[in-house]
Parts: structure tokens; sequence; C-alpha cells
């Protein structure tokens, strides 16, 4: 993503920052997360769970803006973002 | 170390503490739903809106018939009711008229509500009694080995229609309509933010209100299909659904891999049953 133009009220706007929460033994390996995640922040992993599913890795942290999709679309409540910290925007983030 | 293991063990139980398992009977989970079923969704959908709305939750009932869906009542953590096969309404219904102060949702499947319970469907619709159904739409008898339903679409193989599918299918918007529904909604389990207001707004109406959610299976119609896995019928959903607020309902049918029309069909006040019994009662008093 990039901005050509910089905002004039860039100073007042903050960027959430998620953390992604996985719990990986509950995953059933469907993929909706990995599939439907705006930022591409999730993989499918190389390891096997306790049931033999590849659940989902994190493999960019930093582009995680907690909207929460991962948490709605997960049909086994394997997995849910919660806000670390807010920060300020990067331009050509 | 044994401190540092404990703030370890409790930092870690805090992490796996998700804000929806206050509402979900934890000792259970790993539900018992296939990989790529939709189910799940439909499930998240209506915690959210229940946690959203601020309801009171001792009086909050959730019943469910039998079937995959039948389920969701032995995993929500509320008063829960899993009921005979097709009879989840006509429980729900002795539910709210024994105690009318409760909020009684009805969350089962397809096979469940309008091939067996048809009946009861239609005339809980007519009455208009204060219930809230979702009707997770599978397409298929799933737990029972993927029998031909009523809502299969025309062509489609299942395990007991070999040669294809020659039924014409039930519309059921057309249905709630028809019989007298306050509110009628239908979304797929990948529309899972306007799933999640569409229940909220049903959880609130006075009246009959019908949430109808298409959920993919994974295990049964598409594999007989050959339509892939649950991510693919997402993917299908996410290039075939239309959002169409207000269509009439007569063109809601569901053709097999064609367009899906959803969104918000109906949206209307008719008396609901307990104010037109208070009425009555009045009436006939006075």
């Amino acid at each position: 993503m990039s901005i050509n133009r910089v905002p004039l009220d860039i100073h007042k706007i903050k960027v959430p920052r998620g953390e992604v929460h996985i719990v990986k033994d509950r995953c059933k390996g469907c993929g909706f997360c990995i599939e439907y995640c705006p930022n591409d922040v999730l993989a499918l992993s190389e390891e096997y769970n306790t049931k033999g599913y590849h659940p989902p890795e994190v493999v960019k942290p930093e582009h995680c803006l907690n909207c929460g999709l991962c948490e709605l679309i997960c049909p086994d409540f394997a997995i849910w973002s919660t806000l670390k910290e807010e920060t300020e925007p990067i331009i050509g983030d | 170390m044994e401190s540092v293991e404990n703030k370890e063990k409790e930092e870690r139980e805090e992490r796996e503490q998700r804000p929806m398992e206050t509402l979900l009977r934890m000792d259970r989970i790993p539900h018992i739903w296939c990989p790529g079923c939709g189910i799940g969704n439909a499930v998240t959908a209506f915690i959210v809106a229940l946690q959203e709305l601020d309801f009171d939750l001792n009086k909050v009932c959730v019943i469910s018939g039998i079937g995959c869906t039948g389920r969701v009542a032995g995993y929500i953590k509320l008063d829960s009711f899993h009921t005979t096969h097709g009879r989840a309404i006509p429980f729900a219904t002795g539910i709210k008229l024994g105690n009318p102060d409760l909020k009684v949702v009805v969350i089962s499947g397809d096979g469940d509500l309008v091939s067996i319970g048809g009946n009861h469907f239609i005339h809980a619709a007519r009455r208009n009694i204060d219930l809230t159904v979702i009707l997770v739409n599978n397409f298929i008898y799933a737990m029972t080995g993927g029998q031909v339903a009523p809502t299969t679409p025309e062509t489609a193989y299942t395990t007991t229609s070999p040669y294809g599918n020659y039924e014409p299918s039930s519309n059921v918007p057309q249905l709630a309509e028809s019989a007298g529904a306050n509110y009628v909604a239908r979304w797929t389990a990948l529309h899972i933010r306007r799933l999640t207001q569409s229940i909220s707004e049903a959880l609130q109406k006075p009246g009959f209100s019908v949430v109808e959610v298409i959920s993919p299976c994974a295990m049964y119609y598409s594999r007989i299909n050959k339509l892939g896995e649950g991510i693919d019928m997402m993917q299908f959903y996410h290039k075939n659904s239309v959002i169409k607020h207000g269509e009439p309902t007569e063109n809601l049918g569901i053709k097999y891999q064609k367009k899906i029309i959803v969104g918000k069909f109906i949206d209307r006040d008719r008396p609901a049953f307990m104010d037109s019994f208070k009425n009555w009662s009045k009436e006939t008093k006075s």
C-alpha cells in the first residue's frame, strides 16, 4: 500500500496493530482465515497438530490491523486477534 | 521456578481465553462439525450479535432440533434445549407461551425445519409467534449420510439421488413470507458481518423472524457433486452472491451452482401472537 499524498490530519490518525492468537489443536485446517485475511498475515504451516491438520501460522505479524475478520470467519473458534498497540501511520507501509 | 511456570500458565490461559468463550461450553469444544463446514460461522454471528445487543442472558433460550445444526444447542452456554426431529419450533412455541419474558431463538437446519418440521414452520409464521429462527441451509441431510432434502437444488447429486435430483426445491424465504413471517433475510456463511447485523435485527424484531444462512457442506454436498472443499464453496459464494434488498421472494429459488440472491427481503409489522392475544382477551372481557 502506498500513499501518494500525505493526509492533512495524519497527526490525529492512530493505526491499530493487532496480535493474532491461534489455538492450534482446535484448528481443522479449513483455510478460511488464510484465504480471507485482508492483509495476508496468515499462511498454512508445515507442522501438524494433534488431530493431523495443518494449522495456520502468522507470517507477517506487523501487518495485522486487528480487524477481527479471522475471529468471525473461523468455524472452529480457534483464532482471534487482540489490540497490541496503536501506532503512528507509516507512509508507504 | 514454580512461580515462573505458574505465571506462564496463567498468561497462556489468559491468551487462550477468547472473548466469545463466555457464551460457549468450552468443555465440548472442539465441536463435531467437519473441516470447511459453515455452521460454526452461523454460531459465531449469533454470539457476536447477542454480545452486542446487551440482552439479559438469563432470559435467552436456544432451541434446536436434530441434525448437524441441531448440535448448536449443546455448544452454546445459555439455557438450551435439544429437541426431537423437526419439533424445535413446537418446543419453542411452548416455551414462549409458558414464559413470554424469554427471548426464544431456534437454530436448526433445513432438513429439520423445512422438511420434517415444515408444517410447524408454516404455522408458527402464521401465528406470528415471537421467535427468531436461524435456519442453516446446507442443501442436504448431512448428519445421516447425505440424503436428498427439500432444499436440494435440481440436478444436484446426493446419496439418494444418484442420477441427479429431479424434484423442484423449496424456496424458504417465499415460504416464510407467504405464511406470514415479520422478518425474512438470507445470507451465506461468508457474509459474516451482514449476517451478524441481520441476526441482531431479527432478535429485536417482534414476531416471527427468519434468517436463512447458506452454509457449505464440505463432506457430503460438495464431495458428491465434486465442488471441492469448504473453501471452494466459500469462494463460489464470494463470486456468485448478489445482494438485493427487498427482492420479491418468488425470485429467490436456488438453482444448482447459479447466482444466489442474498439480502433482507421482508421487514413488516404484523401484530405478534402475544399482542393479539392480549388485545383479544381485553376485548372479550370488556
